[in-house]
């Protein structure tokens, strides 16, 4: 195993968020009523005509733009021809000779430093619907809501050598298109997704090996066991003597297996033309600059802003930054309570922590910046200790409202009056003799006890800072 | 007075002068269908209580005075979809399928509050010259039962012919709307490629298709043309141009005109008799002021062979969504998914659009596609360059409209070879999209039509419109000859 390599490519298909559908008007919001977001252009009836969304250019550009890409001045739409009961048209609008996009990279930080993953192109084309089984009278149902929203392909070169740089160069993509708006990438909506190919090849090798195709995965989890999977099985295929087949694989999510689709005799042959009823795609340089000039501010440059601007580190700006949410959270936090370090902690730890723990994406955060803003706020006041904090910050998750709210109603306020710590510190002191024994003695950790102790008289709301002064105050006397 | 003789350009006086009543002419035509559709078999559907309806609609609620067209009847060539009617491209496939949605020429249409009489027999899926490839029956040349009206907008050029409706849409691929009309002994306009929506035509080759008029006259052509041309949203390769009146310059007259005559369009396989008459018609042009040349336009004997390989290329891919999922017919039988797909598309498609199909998806195969599609699109190039060369020099191209004149029925239907070859004049002007008309210009020793094709620059209707018009004003076609319905 040690002395094999893996090579990986990525295509990764990403739905734009146009307000409307790549040829029709029709819109492209998600969970509608099956075949209620159809008209008679994405359903394909007969003699109707496509005509292409500007927005969706534009989008693509964009990506391409985002991503180091050359964009291509004089650009046509081709048909990709196929059966299939959720392909209305039997084939479908995409791109095939002439890309909008080519020759892109992408940069992921590895442990190693810096590498750029290369594209080979972006391209634009149409999602098809979707068939639901029918539970009622077995056989399928065709839901067309989704044929014809609009989908760029992301095709990376092979240059992904590990499942972490998968991870990584898929994590880069995802915000770099959600910061310049062009997609939701929403995984479980299946608005990120990507096919991937794998080799494997004896270290030093120059010379790729035989390719295998797993198609529609949509999880970044899938995707890393399905690469150490597929990886050993091809190993395995070699050390034993064998050939890898090139095909097209599906995996298994609970087998944890990859299976072939189809033999070789069955190999699609889309005939690809360009579309006749669409005109070519021409784009001047004024229109490209335009796009250029207005780029959004890419997760690069945010991240360089926050090492420089707020001193994180450059760890916790990238986690930050990798997310658009993330970041935008952040800084509306940081503009109201004017503590970066303190915000900064909360989205790298604790919440970061619960979205795991609940498996949500950072989009799906239910509080506001204001309400997090005010959560540092009244830990840096004093009126809240940290501790307290983070049962704030859980019920944020639960039912978000003012933290201050919260408090009050939970009774959460920070004792921070002297006469009721003293109060407190004495009673302690009084049923534990021993420990203050122990720390005169010298044990420092004695204290620590001693703190903890009135912590649960109080249930943790007394100033922390305050009973430790008190403590060696009454001690020392 | 028989109503259904006149020319729209004819009833819109009459019903101006209040001589006649929307009414009486729609009930005039659906009694001529009553009497003639047995003979002919023009219509897939005809629609005579829906007429009947509209007209006194449109009799009690129109504006004569302004929506000059209003009343006036109308057939549809079957594969123009139209909304609530079932538009069938004359085929099995189709049979029961009745469009959601009216095509951009039916809004146009229905705007002018023009009354559809029906929709009109054609060559299943446009694919054919003779109208008997239709899955429902044969239509029959008015002129001469036994023989056939020419295709795919058979049925639209009979019914105009036999006078069952005063004019009718059809569309041209590779000549199906002027071959018919040759055939049958009225006016067909192919308008250049993008002057008229193909929103709503149910298309067999996207990038040569054009829906145009067939009509009595020149006068009605150019008037129906009014109603169709135009920029449409709805169609990408619809070109943005100023509307124009094209009835404004029929009567210039052809003096100074310079027309030409390519040689390559008169040599083996033009029938004599064809030739003949063309001739005559030729000299005509000269006395009426015109100078006409011979020139050569070699690569026209490469545009048969292109076109074959465009257009089923194109149509192999545009008849795919037939695929027995949805709208279309269905096998009655099948195993699994492939089953359904083949059973369903066997026995939905006749034998021509299987041929075409089969042909359109052997061109576009990966390793042949560069033989065969990419040459096609280089040599379609060349056409056109070579038709811009002769427009350089010269206003028209005069050329016959078909080889021959109509056939028999069962003649050439089981030798596509011999049928594709019948489209030699045609097919070029598709590959290059320029605009071209067929009028009539006499009948051979059989009492049979014989049209001539007048080929226009890009965009310039109006040079060929008024170049038709002053052969036909002083030839008078229609009051020489009549259809006589011989069997």
């Amino acid at each position: 195993m040690e002395d094999y390599e893996v090579v990986i490519g990525l295509e990764v298909h990403a739905e734009l968020s146009t307000k409307t559908k790549i040829f029709c008007s029709c819109p492209t919001t998600f969970g509608a009523e099956p075949n209620t977001q159809v008209c008679p252009i994405c359903m394909g009836m007969p003699g109707t005509l496509p005509v292409l969304n500007e927005k969706v250019v534009e989008y693509a550009v964009k990506a391409g733009l985002a991503t180091n890409c050359e964009i291509t001045r004089n650009s046509k739409n081709d048909r990709k021809n196929y059966f299939y009961p959720d392909l209305p048209k039997a084939y479908q609008i995409s791109q095939f000779d002439k890309p909008l996009c080519e020759h892109g990279y992408v940069e992921i930080e590895t442990d190693d430093g810096k590498k750029k993953i290369g594209l080979t192109r972006i391209h634009i084309e149409e999602d098809a619907g979707k068939l639901n089984h029918d539970e009622f009278g077995g056989g399928s149902l065709v839901d067309l809501n989704r044929a014809g929203v609009p989908l760029i392909e992301i095709v990376s070169e092979p240059d992904l050598r590990s499942v972490e740089e998968v991870d990584l160069y898929l994590k880069k993509l995802k915000s770099i298109l959600e910061y310049i708006e062009v997609s939701d990438c929403k995984m479980q909506e299946g608005s990120f997704r990507a096919d991937v190919n794998v080799s494997v090849r004896k270290k030093g090798d120059t010379k790729f090996g035989t390719r295998t195709e797993m198609k529609n995965m949509n999880s970044f989890r899938s995707i890393t066991r399905a690469i150490e999977y597929e990886a050993s099985r091809q190993i395995d295929v070699l050390e034993d003597g064998g050939e890898v087949e090139q095909e097209s694989l599906r995996w298994d999510e609970v087998s944890g297996k990859t299976f072939s689709m189809r033999n070789k005799e069955d190999a699609e042959d889309y005939r690809y033309f360009p579309d006749p009823d669409l005109v070519g795609i021409h784009l001047s340089d004024e229109y490209i600059q335009n796009i250029k000039d207005n780029l959004p501010e890419l997760p690069e440059s945010r991240k360089e802003r926050y090492l420089n601007e707020y001193n994180l580190s450059q760890k916790d700006a990238r986690i930050i930054t990798s997310s658009k949410y993330l970041s935008d959270l952040f800084e509306q936090a940081i503009k109201i309570c004017n503590n970066p370090k303190a915000v900064s902690n909360w989205i790298i730890s604790d919440i970061s922590r619960i979205l795991n723990e609940k498996e949500m994406e950072p989009n799906e955060i239910p509080f506001t910046s204001k309400e997090l803003a005010e959560l540092v706020s009244l830990i840096d006041k004093g009126t809240i200790s940290s501790s307290i904090g983070k049962k704030v910050l859980e019920e944020l998750f639960e039912n978000p409202r003012n933290p201050e709210e919260i408090i009050k109603e939970k009774g959460w306020i920070q004792i921070s009056d002297e006469g009721a710590i003293k109060e407190v510190v004495i009673k302690v002191l009084e049923a534990n003799p021993q420990s203050v024994a122990d720390y005169k003695a010298g044990k420092d950790k004695a204290l620590g006890f001693l703190v903890g102790q009135a912590m649960k008289e109080t249930k943790g709301k007394a100033n922390p800072k305050m009973l430790n002064e008190m403590f060696l105050k009454e001690i020392n006397g | 007075m028989d109503i259904t003789e006149l020319t729209v350009h004819e009833l819109q006086e009459k019903i101006r002068n209040k001589e006649l009543t929307v009414t009486e002419i729609t009930k005039a035509y659906v009694d001529r269908i009553k009497e003639k559709e047995n003979d002919v078999k023009a219509f897939v559907t005809t629609l005579e209580k829906e007429a009947l309806e509209k007209a006194k609609e449109v009799e009690e609620n129109a504006d004569f005075e302004k929506e000059t067209l209003a009343g006036i009847p109308i057939g549809i060539k079957d594969n123009i979809c139209t909304k609530g009617v079932k538009t069938t491209c004359s085929s099995k496939m189709l049979e029961n399928f009745v469009s959601p949605y009216d095509a951009t020429v039916m809004d146009k249409i229905n705007e002018e509050k023009m009354i559809n009489l029906g929709k009109l027999n054609m060559d299943e899926f446009a694919m054919g010259g003779s109208t008997e490839y239709s899955y429902f029956h044969k239509t029959m040349n008015p002129w001469n039962l036994n023989k056939v009206p020419g295709g795919s907008s058979g049925g639209s050029a009979a019914a105009v012919a036999a006078n069952m409706v005063p004019w009718a849409l059809g569309s041209d691929t590779g000549g199906s709307i002027r071959q018919p009309a040759s055939f049958c002994g009225v006016v067909g306009l192919k308008p250049t490629y993008g002057l008229v929506s193909r929103y709503g035509l149910v298309a067999f080759a996207s990038s040569l298709d054009q829906i145009g008029p067939i009509t009595k006259d020149v006068t009605d052509c150019a008037m129906l043309l009014n109603v169709i041309a135009g920029h449409d949203e709805k169609d990408s390769t619809s070109v943005k141009k100023d509307k124009i009146d094209y009835t404004k310059n029929l009567k210039d007259g052809v003096k100074g005109l310079k027309i030409a005559v390519p040689k390559e369009f008169f040599g083996e396989g033009i029938n004599e008799e064809v030739k003949e008459i063309i001739n005559k018609a030729i000299e005509k042009y000269r006395e009426l002021g015109a100078t006409v040349e011979e020139v050569s336009l070699d690569i026209a004997k490469y545009a048969l062979a292109t076109y074959y390989i465009i257009a089923c290329a194109e149509a192999s891919s545009n008849l795919g969504r037939f695929d027995g999922v949805r709208y279309t017919y269905r096998t009655g039988e099948f195993k699994n998914l492939k089953e359904l797909y083949k059973k369903s598309r066997s026995e939905g498609f006749g034998t021509e659009v299987k041929r075409r199909i089969i042909l359109g998806t052997y061109v576009l195969s990966s390793g042949y596609y560069d033989a065969y599609y990419k040459k096609a699109q280089q040599v379609r190039t060349l056409v056109m360059k070579d038709f811009e060369e002769v427009f350089s020099k010269y206003d028209v191209i005069l050329t016959p409209t078909s080889p021959t004149t109509a056939f028999n029925i069962g003649e050439k239907s089981n030798n596509p070879m011999e049928m594709y070859l019948a489209d030699i004049c045609t097919v070029s002007v598709n590959i290059a999209g320029l605009p071209a008309m067929s009028i009539p210009c006499g009948v051979d020793s059989e009492g049979m039509p014989v049209g001539m094709q007048l080929i226009g620059n890009k965009f310039d209707e109006e040079t060929i419109l008024k170049t038709a018009y002053a052969y036909e004003q002083s030839e008078n076609f229609r009051e020489k000859y009549k259809p006589q319905f011989t069997k």
